[in-house]
This record gives C-alpha cells, sequence and structure tokens, in this order.
C-alpha cells in the first residue's frame, strides 16, 4: 500500500459519493425517475444485505452467519429492538462458531 | 422500538416525532459499536499486512469506506499490486452514486451540505435515514449516522492498528453478522411496498447469482436489474396495504 494508492481511492471515492449528491441538484427529477431511484437505492441495500449475509468471496459464507441472520429478521418482523436484533444476529453467529458450524 | 414501529419509510416522515429522536440515537449506537469492532480489525488486519500506523489510520480517515479499504489491503498483501488494490476498492464503491442521486434532498439542501455529507454517506448512514423516511428525522438520523460512524470507525482503526496480532478475530464475536441482519431490520418497513418487495427480491436474486462469476462490488450493482420488476408506479395507498 502506497499513500498515492490511499490518495487516488479516497479521492475516487468521495467524487463517486459527491457525484450522484450534486448531480441531483443540478436537474428538476420527474416523479416517475425519483420513484425508480428511491426503488434504485432499495434494490442496492437489499442486493448489499443478501451478499453479505450469505457470500463470503464469491463462494458461500458457511452456515454460522445467514443463521443469525434470519434469527436477527425474524426478531425484526416481530417488531424487537434494534439493538436486539443486531445482538441476536452476533450472538446467534457466535454461538455456532463456538459449536463449530464454519 | 418504538421508533422502528412508527417509521412508514416510503416518505411520510416528517419530523413530527420528535420525542423518537431518542431512540434513534440508541440505535445509532448500536450500530456504531459493531461499526467500531469493524473499525479495529481493519486496523489489526492492516498492521499485521505491515501498513504502518500513520497509513492505517490515514486510510480509515480519507476512504472511510469499510469493504473497499478491507479489499485494497487484502489485494496488496496477496501481491496484487496498487493499481489493482485502487481500481477494486473504487468498483466496489461505485454503489455510492446511486446513493446520491436518491439521497441529496434528505442529505442537504445546500451546496455545501452535500459536500460535507458526501464524505460520511456510507450504506450504514443511507439505511439508517431512509428507514426514517425523507423530512426532517430522516436528516438528522443521516448526519447522527454518518459523524458517529466516521468517528467509531476511526477510533478503531487505531484500536486495533496499536493492538495488531493481539486483535482477537472478530469473527468469533459473529460481528459479520451484524451488518447484514441490521439492513435487514431498516429495510423491513420499506419492503412493506409491494414494488419495493418485487424490486428487491429481484436484485438479492441477480446479485446473489452474480457473485461467483464477478469481481467484488459489481454483483450488488447489477442488482439494480431488479428494477426491471418495478412496475407501474402504484396507487397512493399506506405502507403495509399494498400487498
Amino acid at each position: 500500500m502506497t499513500w498515492l494508492a490511499i490518495a487516488v481511492l479516497g479521492a475516487g471515492t468521495y467524487l463517486v459519493r459527491l457525484a450522484g449528491l450534486l448531480l441531483r441538484g443540478r436537474v428538476t427529477v420527474p416523479e416517475r425517475l425519483q420513484r425508480l431511484l428511491d426503488l434504485g437505492a432499495s434494490a442496492l441495500l437489499v442486493a448489499l444485505a443478501a451478499t453479505a449475509a450469505l457470500t463470503q468471496g464469491d463462494g458461500f459464507a458457511g452456515w454460522a452467519r445467514p443463521a443469525g441472520v434470519a434469527v436477527a429478521g425474524v426478531a425484526a418482523l416481530l417488531k424487537a429492538p434494534f439493538v436486539l436484533v443486531v445482538v441476536l444476529a452476533a450472538a446467534t453467529t457466535a454461538g455456532l462458531r463456538l459449536a463449530g458450524v464454519p | 422500538m418504538r421508533s422502528f414501529r412508527r417509521t412508514p419509510g416510503t416518505g411520510d416522515a416528517d419530523g413530527r416525532d420528535v420525542r423518537d429522536d431518542g431512540g434513534d440515537l440508541r440505535d445509532v449506537a448500536a450500530l456504531a459499536a459493531a461499526i467500531g469492532v469493524v473499525g479495529a480489525s481493519f486496523g489489526a488486519l492492516a498492521a499485521t499486512a505491515g501498513m504502518p500506523l500513520p497509513m492505517v489510520v490515514g486510510m480509515s480517515l480519507i476512504v472511510f469506506a469499510g469493504g473497499s479499504q478491507f479489499l485494497a489491503v487484502a489485494v496488496v498483501a496477496a501481491g496484487g499490486g496498487a493499481v489493482a488494490a485502487v481500481v477494486g476498492g473504487l468498483l466496489l464503491n461505485l454503489r455510492h452514486l446511486p446513493f446520491g442521486l436518491a439521497m441529496a434532498p434528505v442529505v442537504a439542501d445546500r451546496p455545501l451540505g452535500r459536500i460535507v455529507g458526501a464524505h460520511v454517506l456510507i450504506d450504514e448512514s443511507v439505511a439508517f435515514a431512509r428507514a426514517r423516511g425523507t423530512g426532517p428525522r430522516a436528516r438528522r438520523a443521516f448526519w447522527a449516522c454518518g459523524v458517529s460512524f466516521f468517528l467509531v470507525w476511526n477510533l478503531g482503526t487505531v484500536v486495533g492498528a496499536l493492538a495488531g496480532a493481539a486483535m482477537p478475530d472478530p469473527a468469533t464475536f459473529g460481528v459479520d453478522a451484524a451488518f447484514p441482519a441490521a439492513l435487514v431490520a431498516l429495510l423491513l418497513p420499506t419492503l412493506r411496498a409491494a414494488d419495493a418487495r418485487r424490486v428487491g427480491l429481484g436484485a438479492a436474486a441477480v446479485a446473489l447469482a452474480a457473485t461467483p462469476f464477478l469481481p467484488p462490488g459489481l454483483p450488488v450493482l447489477v442488482g439494480l436489474a431488479g428494477l426491471a420488476l418495478a412496475g407501474r408506479a402504484p396507487a397512493r395507498t399506506r405502507p403495509g396495504e399494498a400487498s
């Protein structure tokens, strides 16, 4: 790793973030497109949740992590507090790993 | 808990629930704790990969995008070279562009606020704010998340980099399950709308199917193909009735 690499990655990441924020201010967005932008953000977040829950690198993450997320998902559906949802996920996954589940 | 049940997540939270900001802050703190632990694991990984302390901390301050930082350090540690590390990290962060397009009105009205807010536009702050609609409460949630996550991420990085190899493996604590679980909880209100559910399921299916074949970051982006299932705008119904 070099300082130059860090600077380029940092600047590039910042500009990607800024581009979306500033572009939106430049143009008036029709309602149809606004709906697609909102749905698109949701789609990306769902895709992120699914890949983060199930995959590691280009393969399956093992059962411990998705099991923890599933338990937390049920808790969230039952309207458990957010803090409990997060703790349940980590505790379930940690417990399964302790028991030898990958 | 109250804060969640009351949040429709479809854009009509208008800041009336000022008294729920306390609950929001508690929820921010829960996620911040997990982010701090992941930051510590990044610091430890980078330090044991031979990066000097100022560079490890500088990277967290300047880049502030966890996934791409892990990826870049791993690529360099595997002998992949700085160019591959930077390109891989940038690919992973491309999803922030559509996030910015969708979140601009929540982040700030003026360009200056957006210029500052851009640095803390991360998955977690976006998901958190979106679960609180598009009003003032969503804006407060975005900034509370952005600032506190930035602080704990960098604090965690310093602690992890100093501890180095002495840091226990965070997988032991199941921290890797905390982030997707938090996302699921934050997305549930949005997914009560039938069109968001269709698009979300399509996005997840496409992203998962693409994961074995594409470099990190791209599967999530091609998940945007789920928008093909958007259909027509539904007649304005209250969330929960759409199904």
